[in-house]
């Protein structure tokens, strides 16, 4: 085992601002563009549904 | 229902049409919302594997001390960012010399992760060389290559961004990333070409790999990880796509109905 304590961990032998700050951005981003998706499909669900029914209103008004 | 789609004699029709079945945006959209779950559930268990094996059983390095655990996130992201950029110029090429609508579709899908890739890259690499080169950044060869390739990235999606048209974005986006293609021998043999201050491969297909089992185990575990991740959130984002650029047909109408 490489680490005697979790203090021991986070230190990273004096590297934590190298090493922790990889590890930070790399899963902000990751975690960033999986949101980003998650919330681009929901939108996109929502504009289409407005869209088909709106359209399908205009439809039924000029054939009546 | 109306029979519209029944023009066509059926039967024969499948079966000529069979080995491409998948390269339509209506079959590969319900087959793709599957694989989804299956390749996320893979990265999050491979990067948790890989993480464990890297940061805890991995020994430290009798150089570079912890720092060097940075590799096991610089190494999986900087393959990634010449992969996947070696699979939007495939999707690309296919795209435009068959003119098929799915073909471009993933080469747009795939173009955002590259670029966030190569930004970890290049950020993870910073990160590392300050303790290692005690600089932030040089204008060496690999660096160099790989910061164009992110320019690639970029200009990619702003050119696709700025043609409303999608099927012309869609041929301009293609040439763009076909002569940018050029940039991944570059990057891949900067560091036998060059002499620069990047370390060469440690790992290649020739010869033995110059490092501990585990770290290589919790790396290519890693890299793994990267692939499955990549693999989900591309088939996610093309499916937002497909939505977008379908919209005008029925089966895209009744999956919005259905869902809503």
């Amino acid at each position: 085992m490489n680490w005697n304590s979790w203090s021991d961990f986070f230190a990273m032998g004096g590297y934590a601002l190298y090493v922790w700050g990889s590890v930070a951005m790399t899963f902000l981003l990751l975690a960033g563009e999986v949101c980003g998706l998650r919330m681009r499909r929901r939108t996109l669900m929502k504009t289409l549904e407005r869209w088909i029914r709106s359209n399908r209103r205009d439809g039924n008004e000029k054939s009546a | 229902m109306s029979t519209v789609n029944q023009t066509l004699p059926g039967k024969a029709g499948n079966e000529r049409f069979h080995f491409f079945r998948f390269s339509s945006p209506q079959t590969f959209f319900p087959l793709s919302g599957k694989m989804i779950p299956w390749f996320a559930t893979a990265a999050v268990i491979l990067c948790a594997v890989g993480l464990y094996i890297g940061f805890v059983v991995a020994p430290t390095d009798h150089q570079q001390g912890e720092s060097y655990r940075i590799i096991f996130l610089h190494v999986p992201a900087a393959w990634m960012s010449m992969f996947i950029y070696c699979v939007m110029a495939f999707w690309s090429a296919v795209g435009l010399t068959l003119n098929t609508r799915l073909s471009s579709m993933m080469a747009t899908a795939l173009a955002p992760t590259g670029a966030m890739f190569t930004f970890l890259a290049l950020w993870t690499g910073a990160l590392w060389g300050k303790p290692t080169w005690g600089t932030w950044w040089v204008w060496d060869a690999r660096l160099t290559s790989e910061l164009i390739l992110l320019f690639l990235y970029i200009g990619f999606m702003a050119l696709q961004a700025s043609i409303d048209d999608p099927r012309r974005a869609d041929k301009a986006g293609a040439v763009l990333a076909l002569v940018g293609v050029v940039n991944i021998p570059i990057i891949y043999f900067s560091v036998q070409w060059w002499n620069t201050l990047h370390q060469g491969s440690s790992v290649s297909m020739t010869k033995a790999p110059s490092m501990a089992m585990t770290m290589l185990l919790g790396m290519l575990i890693m890299a793994l990880a990267a692939w499955a991740y990549t693999l989900a959130v591309v088939l996610a984002r093309v499916r937002c796509i497909i939505l977008e650029r379908e919209k005008h047909t029925d089966w895209v109408k009744e999956y919005v109905e259905k869902k809503a």
